[in-house]
């Protein structure tokens, strides 16, 4: 323990000797100082090598400027680093007032190149600091240098923290692996132990080395490899099936509002898209709001807003139905024309009020980051929508069962007017319904703000998806939605690497299209008579 | 019986002819023959505009046909007169010829800018005048009937035929928007030269082109009109109004459906054919679902149902489009939006519809005293 806090000192003191002039005295890292400070490039290199070995942050400063080029040694053969044009420091910090007399670039080549990067490499494998402990070890997985190895041996010896310790364990076996003067044995031990998490850098590594080696070690590669492509491709397919996942609840969030008003009303609502996009406008507002006034509120700005961008969308949804929707009903054609016309005005509105440009939405703290799950990395963000989405639905389902205004409502569908016999207030329940599944859509809005550009046009690119979404899983099924939603972005992920995102796209609306001429009425249609279709 | 028979007690009818023949005429002559400097003299530009709302008005007329008459709300018409529109472009792009920025004989220009060696299949004849016009009827027509025969044997009606037509012009806006479709992609097809060896910038060519769609526009409101004053056009409105009634009294609805649809295409793709050369371009965008649902309000506007009020619809409509796009470009959306709301809500049977309605009335009211039994089957 001594020698670590003695040896910066002392090289600290040789240094401060050297940088004002004096005679080197007898230290380790002032030999390798005057090592580097010559035209050999041999010698600069066992200098590199040397202070590789002494590890003390001057080394490390000094290696980072000889790789940056900005390492100069005087006459006397002290180094001086260049930090910018006018600043230059000794290798301990000390700012130089004037430049030294005849100063000369350390001269790099290829070799001491190599050199310098292993040996920058195995400095930072025994930094304080994990992630950068982290980032030397995969520096040293991917250059594989023989010459690394006792300096990982060291660090892994030391290392505490399991995540750096296992991209240590894997370098060193890499190195283990791709040098040839190592035991057979060992190579397999390494090659196995590599297997265990292999990704695209193992192939790699795997096929460069398998070029060279010998007969056994060739065959436990080749086993190796065909296990790691399995295991691969089974990642990248749940990969896809959750990518899918996420996708399809997106669209769930988009349709359940409209699965609600089409569904369960039969009113098109073309400007449920803008519903969504008043949901997400909503949302900017209320972080202008909050970092303008209460920055320290900032991580629960999405919290807040979903109340009111479900207020404010249920509002604009109650207007909606009472101006316009409810004089229209039975003619589901015209309230098509007239909502695609509220649709035009609600986005010029808004481009009017916050221009057509896109609106940054941030992110809280706990959406930001991802999630390693099983070697796959999912950014937080996707994971929250999924499980947002299905916090909506059940919520949803919950107030359609189990509150009365879900059975008043579930009574006026199912036959209005032995409803409004009961004493039911039809045209109250119906524009309630309506301000439901507007507010729901602008939830909605609220999430995919996170995911999505907000601009007038948020909503447009919606519509369609969500109808046939709600169409695809049967009208008037809040099940039909959910799986519909999720099959269709399933498929979607599925299909977008055979065919390529576009072409996907069109696969599953042709897809659609041709279902519904087999089942008009969706995957779950009600059941009943019914002479119209 | 026999079409001037029709339209013999047809006043709206012959009046809209006569005054598509007047500006079939007046128009060009008051283009060429006169000197810019004169007041009278019509600038080429507004002549091609007025080109242009010919066109809209024949989309408008295609689509009367089968919404106005047979309760088909089609979303995607776009697609068939934009499908109409790239046949035309793909025959225009061959005219170039060497004179393209690349100076490729064979290849169009994006293709050489995409290393593309030889003429895809799809692009085989478009050379040739005869083959292009071809397609553009019969590609569109040909969807349609594709699109229909699988939608109306199954009996997709009323929105969920609405929501799927939409969702067709989507998917073929999608796929335009490709680059290996072939058919420019992103940018689609322009810098046109030649149309039949004319320059097709020059002053007559325009003329040409506007007396093409006048005379397209009367002719397909012929055809339309005929198709629906026919026995085959009072089954149509038949399953309009009655579909279930229709096909129990022994009619196959399916087919009666099915040809409306088919011919409205081709009609549709005959406007977009015509529109290219006057505007000079087509791309993908003219898939847009929007536009399709754009057609729809010119229809409901004028009056569906009736014709010629959808033809007045789309001129109208397209009117106040370029004269508020210019004047207010803010306020456009706005008064689309409420125009889609008013005519909706108080206006169900359009403008013509309205006012032929309430033209009716009056007259039933002056001739109800007097005599009642002798206005007979008439119209």
């Amino acid at each position: 323990m001594p020698s670590r806090i003695l040896l910066p000192l002392v090289a600290m003191l040789a240094l401060l000797a050297s940088a004002i002039g004096m005679p080197a005295s007898a230290s380790p890292a002032d030999d390798a100082f005057a090592k580097l400070a010559s035209d050999q490039f041999a010698q600069i290199e066992q200098g590199i090598v040397d202070l590789s070995a002494i590890g003390t942050p001057e080394a490390a400063t000094v290696l980072e400027a000889l790789s940056e080029t900005k390492l100069f040694y005087a006459p006397d053969k002290s180094l001086v680093i260049r930090k910018s044009e006018s600043q230059l420091v000794s290798p301990s910090g000390a700012l130089l007032r004037e430049a030294p007399a005849g100063l000369k670039q350390v001269r790099i080549n290829n070799r001491v190149r190599r050199a310098l990067e292993s040996a920058l490499g195995s400095l930072t494998l025994i930094s304080p600091d994990p992630a950068k402990r982290k980032a030397a070890a995969e520096a040293v997985f991917k250059a594989r240098d023989p010459l690394a190895l006792p300096l990982i041996t060291q660090a892994l010896s030391r290392e505490s923290d399991a995540g750096v310790k296992d991209t240590m364990v894997r370098a060193r076996a890499a190195i283990v692996l791709a040098s040839s003067e190592s035991a057979n044995l060992d190579r397999i031990n390494a090659i196995e132990l590599l297997a265990e998490k292999g990704d695209q850098d193992v192939l790699a590594l795997f096929s460069t080395v398998k070029a060279t080696a010998p007969a056994t070690v060739k065959q436990a590669i080749d086993t190796a490899i065909n296990a790691i492509e399995r295991r691969l491709a089974l990642l990248s397919s749940v990969q896809n099936a959750l990518y899918g996942l996420s996708l399809g609840s997106v669209l769930l969030l988009a349709a359940i509002g409209l699965a609600i008003t089409f569904g369960v009303m039969g009113i098109i609502n073309m400007a449920h898209g803008e519903m969504v996009m008043i949901g997400a406008y909503t949302t900017f507002m209320v972080q202008e709001v909050i970092r303008a006034r209460y920055p320290a509120l900032f991580d629960w700005s999405l919290l807040i807003a979903l109340p009111l961008a479900f207020l404010t969308a249920g509002a604009v949804g109650l207007v909606l139905e009472r101006s316009i929707i409810r004089f229209l009903y039975g003619r589901p054609l015209e309230t098509l024309l007239a909502t695609w016309g509220v649709s035009l005005m609600l986005q010029q509105a808004v481009r009017s009020m916050f221009g057509p440009t896109n609106r940054e939405v941030g992110a809280p703290a706990f959406m930001s980051g991802s999630v390693d799950l099983f070697g796959l990395t999912i950014t937080s963000g996707r994971l929250w929508i999924i499980v947002f989405s299905l916090v909506v639905f059940v919520v949803l389902s919950l107030v359609l069962r189990a509150t009365s205004f879900g059975l008043k409502m579930r009574a006026v569908t199912q036959n209005r007017r032995m409803a409004a016999a009961m004493g039911i207030r039809t045209p109250w329940i119906d524009s309630l319904t309506f301000a439901l599944g507007s507010g729901i859509a602008g939830i909605a809005g609220v999430a995919l703000s996170q995911i999505d550009n907000v601009s007038p046009n948020l909503g447009q690119g919606y519509i369609i998806d969500s109808f046939m979404v709600v169409v695809f899983g049967g009208v008037g099924n809040l099940w039909g939605t959910l799986v519909a939603a999720l099959t269709l972005g399933v498929a979607n992920k599925f299909l977008e690497p055979l065919a390529g995102a576009v072409l996907g796209k069109i696969v599953v609306l042709v897809f659609i299209i041709l279902f519904i001429q087999k089942r008009p009425r969706g995957l779950f249609a009600l059941k009943g008579r019914a002479v119209e279709a | 019986m026999s079409r001037a028979l029709y339209l013999r007690h047809d006043r709206l009818g012959l009046g809209f002819l006569m005054v598509l023949c007047a500006l079939g005429v007046l128009v060009p002559v008051l283009n060429l023959a006169l000197p810019v400097t004169s007041s009278w003299h019509v600038p080429t530009y507004a002549m091609s505009l007025m080109g242009k709302y010919v066109c809209y008005a024949l989309l408008a007329v295609a689509l009367d046909l089968v919404w106005g008459f047979c309760g088909i709300l089609s979303l995607g018409h776009g697609a068939f007169f934009a499908l109409g529109g790239y046949a035309m472009g793909m025959y225009l792009m061959r005219q170039i010829g060497t004179r393209g920025v690349y100076g490729n004989p064979l290849l169009p220009d994006f293709m050489v800018f995409l290393n593309w060696k030889e003429l895809p299949l799809t692009w085989f004849g478009f050379s040739s005048f005869g083959y292009a016009m071809l397609m553009v009827v019969l590609v569109p027509g040909a969807l349609a009937f594709v699109f229909g025969w699988f939608a109306f044997r199954s009996r997709v009606t009323g929105v969920y035929l609405s929501i799927i037509t939409q969702a067709m012009t989507y998917a073929m806006m999608l796929a335009f928007f490709r680059n290996d479709m072939g058919f420019g992609g992103n940018n689609g097809l322009t810098d046109f030269k030649d149309i039949l060896g004319f320059n097709i910038q020059a002053q007559g060519t325009r003329a040409g082109l506007f007396i093409a769609s006048v005379v397209a526009l009367a002719g397909c409101y012929l055809l339309a009109r005929f198709m629906v004053h026919s026995a085959y056009g009072k089954v149509l409105i038949a399953i309009r109004d009655a579909e279930s009634r229709s096909r129990f009294l022994g009619y196959r609805v399916e087919n009666f459906k099915l040809l409306a649809f088919t011919v409205s295409a081709s009609m549709a793709g005959l406007a977009g054919a015509l529109y290219v050369p006057q505007i000079g371009i087509i791309n993908p965008s003219e898939f847009a679902p929007g536009n399709s649902i754009e057609a729809v309000i010119w229809v409901a506007v004028g009056g569906r149902g009736t014709l010629v009020g959808a033809a007045l619809g789309a001129v109208l409509v397209n009117f106040s489009k370029t004269w508020l796009t210019g004047a207010m470009p803010e306020i456009w959306l706005f008064a689309l939006g409420a125009l889609f709301i008013v005519v909706t809500l108080f206006l169900p049977k359009g403008l013509v519809g309205t006012a032929s309605h309430s033209l009716k009335q009056w007259r039933e009211r002056q001739t109800a005293r007097p005599k009642d039994h002798t206005i007979g089957e008439a119209r």
